[in-house]
């Protein structure tokens, strides 16, 4: 969709938020998007806001001219997930976000020099590759502005000299990848996480900006592997929407089994990496069993197994082949036929409840405040599916239900996994006798340019809402292309979750958080 | 039944008739050793296959099965590989105590296994506070559990070592109980003697029916988490501690902790055959002659190895299908369930045994 991005001036920022927070609802903050204007725009960032209770959306931008010295109001007092966002933006564009209580770096090295993501930096010539180690400060600056309007600076203790902290990662079995929770604990207590990301931060948002659109399809498929298919949809959709390309119903039907395919797969292996995390080292194979049909129909039809690269601009790479929906059928069948191994072995073990049943609750608000979207923030009771708030592909036209539960605890996010795989077969059901005849391709212009604009295009992700922003200038390749991450938040609320839990309770909530570290990072 | 004594009495005579018997003794002993260590290594061996061929067929999966017919030289390849390794310094570890720690370890575990009775009269340490000893000794290896991860000078294995003193010495008690009702009923602490009145008048768990089951149950919760194995593997959580108390070791000093890991298990399945299912007693029905004849010619080692890998698959079955649990419900469950059940229990068992209920 196109967007219509409101100006507020930066002195406004706070309250004017703050009046969309109370008056208008505007709890959900969607992203916060870092942008360079040149010049003539300055340094500026774009919000996205949206409200859980009536589902209206508002986008609102501000900037400010000051290159040397970028100064915005902080929104971190009314979001809570603002405040990891923000830290982004200082990381890329060096933006200061005034009464942010931790202007530290998110992704890049704390001695990185310039910030990479402003149109006029070259971070090639100032960073050299470092032989030393990453230093990770146990201090972090606030700027706040003083009675006279001077800006001032005061120091804030993460964690005190005789804290006793333990480094989770980022080499360790279960934080999925290479993710370091810095980790203060009192026994076996956890009292404060505070995540190190960055790990393989590679850049694909600013690599984005020099490759033209076709090219930038590549990269979707290494955010989050595990929704390779949605995330690519979501690009493709994005594109095709903004240079008004029309999809043949036969990809339609494709796009949308495929993304539910891929979502039973990441599913399925979200229950192996949880009984894993957990000890029960005997489940985690009985879902790889099914996984491994499922990559089967994946590797038989285009060749991929975790990164597909299937969908393109106005289609998809090649058509099914004839026994695809025999092989679905077939897999759907076995699913079924062994869904209720899983519950048995591990879903309804009195020692697995025991883990799970009120551990790692986040309230409705925290999640929403948090942007924790997916089955996280269903499991709080928050209606979030982007296939029902904003339909897309053919969505609106299956029955589904949106699988919600109350009670926010590892268990009610484990049950609603559980549940969707079971409500993607469904959707997989309706579609996959009649795939209408027709062309796997539309055909368009060898050459992708998008009008000058906005555009923001969401899907439901195997964890969440996944976006992709691209502003454009009119230009073979995006201005600014921003995914919406589905494991920052989720990441960012594992602090709230963890606190008072036991280590191990640690490990259980994050397999249940199921986050995937390059999404993270991107 | 063969009394095995007959041949070692011989063995005996034959030695101390031509030298002293001093000397006699020092070469039977040096005998013994060769043979606790050989068989240690052996079962160990036996039991590292076991558990990945059983695990494997739980997990739909082969198992090992490239060296060897049917994978059967995979475990000997995999020590080899350990003994080859380089045992690693590292700079901020105390080294006097953390090279110890292992051996702590295996001393405890082989002192455990020369108390289990193989055969009628094949007992290497037998004699009248046997169990006492027993109990005693299999406390030294959480010493070693505990200088392992003190002595690494790391947060993750200090973790699990803080785990591991806490569990072992907790369900060190309900092991305790457990063999305390055993002790009631057959009124001696003598292994030998036990299992001689389990062949005498049938096996512990039939004669001491409702609380000699209850005992049994007890102890094989008890009996798992003393082996730090899966769901009470804590003290090495894999997902959490990375590998707990032993993550600083390389070489054959973890392997020292692996091989006591096995070896536990199956001196645990051993103590369970002993005390409740007759040790080396076979099967016997009152009335069925012919049957108990049968059964009367199967060596008494070969009842006993039967009964203790019994346990031991009981034991790997558990470990394969559980969840791990949280130190605070480990410990809930051994000081709010285990032990007041395994006290009611003893009182129980003096009530069966003052009253002649025993079967």
């Amino acid at each position: 969709m196109t967007l219509d991005i409101r100006t507020v001036a930066s002195s406004e920022l706070h309250n004017e938020m703050m009046r969309l927070k109370q008056e208008r609802h505007m709890d959900f903050l969607v992203n916060l998007i870092g942008m360079d204007w040149g010049e003539e725009g300055g340094l500026g960032v774009i919000y996205m806001l949206e409200s859980s209770k009536t589902g209206e959306t508002a986008e609102i931008k501000t900037s400010t001219m000051d290159r040397e010295h970028p100064y915005l109001q902080t929104v971190s007092d009314i979001w809570q997930i603002a405040n990891i966002y923000e830290r982004e933006v200082y990381d890329f564009y060096g933006i200061i976000f005034l009464n942010h209580p931790d202007m530290r770096r998110l992704f890049l090295r704390e001695d990185w020099q310039g910030f990479p993501f402003r149109k006029d930096d070259k971070p090639e010539e100032e960073n050299p590759l470092r032989m030393d180690n990453e230093p990770l400060a146990d201090t972090t600056k606030e700027y706040f502005i003083n009675a006279d309007g001077s800006v001032g600076v005061k120091e804030n203790v993460i964690f005190a000299p005789d804290d006793y902290v333990i480094n989770i990662g980022p080499q360790h079995p279960s934080t999925h990848g290479v993710l370091h929770m810095r980790t203060r604990l009192d026994g076996e207590t956890v009292t404060k996480i505070d995540p190190v990301l960055g790990y393989i931060h590679r850049g694909v948002e600013k690599i984005s900006e020099s490759l033209t659109y076709p090219q930038t399809l590549a990269l979707t498929d290494r955010l989050d592997y595990l929704s390779a298919m949605q995330n690519r949809h979501a690009l493709c959709m994005c594109i095709e929407k903004a240079i008004g390309l029309e999809i043949t119903p036969r990809v339609q039907y494709i796009r949308t089994i495929m993304d539910e395919l891929q979502r039973v797969a990441s599913h399925l292996l979200y229950y192996g990496a949880l009984v894993m995390d957990v000890g029960a080292l005997t489940a985690f194979f009985y879902t790889f069993r099914e996984r491994e049909m499922l990559l089967k129909i994946f590797e038989d039809n285009f060749g991929g197994r975790l990164i597909m690269n299937y969908n393109t601009i106005g289609g998809v790479m090649y058509d099914i082949r004839p026994d695809f929906a025999k092989q679905v059928k077939e897999f759907e069948k076995a699913l079924r036929k062994r869904f209720h191994e899983y519950q048995d072995i591990y879903s309804t073990n009195i020692i697995a409840l025991n883990r799970m049943v009120g551990v790692g609750t986040l309230s409705q608000e925290q999640a929403i405040s948090f942007g924790c979207a997916g089955p996280t923030g269903r499991a709080c009771g928050w209606h979030n599916d982007v296939r029902k708030r904003h339909p897309y592909a053919l969505y609106d036209q299956v029955e589904f239900k949106e699988i919600i539960r109350e009670e926010g605890d590892s268990n009610a996010r484990h049950l609603n996994r559980m549940d969707e795989m079971l409500e993607s077969l469904n959707i997989i059901d309706q579609l996959i006798d009649n795939i209408p005849e027709g062309d796997f391709q539309t055909k368009r212009k060898p050459i992708v340019k998008l009008p000058e604009g906005s555009f923001y295009q969401a899907v439901e992700s195997s964890r969440g809402e996944f976006g992709v922003f691209i502003e454009s200038k009119g230009d073979k390749s995006p201005y600014r292309l921003h995914y919406r991450s589905n494991g920052l938040p989720l990441i960012a609320a594992m602090d709230t979750a963890c606190r008072g839990e036991k280590i191990a309770d640690l490990i259980a909530i994050g397999g249940t958080m199921d986050f995937v570290i390059p999404d993270i990072d991107r | 039944m063969f009394d095995f004594s007959i041949i070692t009495k011989w063995f005996h005579t034959l030695l101390t008739g031509v030298m002293p018997e001093w000397l006699a003794i020092g070469i039977e002993c040096l005998i013994v050793l060769l043979f606790i260590i050989l068989l240690y290594a052996i079962l160990a061996i036996a039991l590292i296959y076991a558990e990945r061929k059983i695990c494997a067929f739980f997990q739909c999966r082969l198992g090992p099965n490239r060296v060897g017919k049917w994978g059967l030289l995979q475990v000997f390849a995999d020590v080899l590989k350990m003994l080859t390794k380089e045992i690693i310094k590292l700079r901020q570890t105390d080294l006097l105590l953390h090279d110890m720690a292992p051996y702590f370890v295996l001393t405890a575990s082989f002192l455990t296994f020369a108390c289990i009775p193989w055969n009628k009269g094949l007992d290497i340490l037998d004699f009248n506070v046997g169990v006492f000893f027993f109990i005693a000794i299999s406390g030294i290896g959480v010493v070693g559990i505990l200088l392992a991860g003190w002595a690494s000078h790391s947060k993750y294995p200090l973790i699990g070592a803080m785990r591991s003193g806490a569990q072992l010495i907790s369900y060190e008690l309900s092991i305790g109980m457990t063999m305390l009702t055993v002790i009631m009923l057959n009124g001696t602490m003598q292994f030998s003697e036990i299992v001689q009145q389990q062949a005498d008048f049938g096996w512990n768990i039939v004669r001491g029916h409702v609380p000699a089951v209850l005992a049994f149950l007890i102890y094989l919760v008890a009996g798992n988490a003393e082996c730090n194995r899966g769901p009470f593997d804590l003290p090495e959580a894999e997902s959490e501690l990375t590998a707990g108390y032993h993550t600083e070791y390389s070489g054959m000093h973890f392997g020292f902790f692996y091989l006591a890991e096995y070896l536990n298990m199956f001196i645990c399945g051993a103590m369970a055959a002993t005390i409740f299912l007759g040790g080396w007693a076979p099967i016997y029905f009152p009335g069925m002659d012919g049957f108990n004849a049968v059964m009367g010619y199967i060596p008494g080692f070969i009842w006993f190895f039967g009964k203790a890998f019994f346990v031991v698959f009981l034991l790997m079955w558990i470990r394969w299908t559980f969840p791990r649990l949280r130190i605070d419900q480990l410990l809930s469950l051994e000081w709010k369930y285990l032990m007041p059940l395994s006290m009611i229990n003893i009182i129980l068992m003096a009530l069966v045994v003052c009253f002649g209920l025993t079967l």
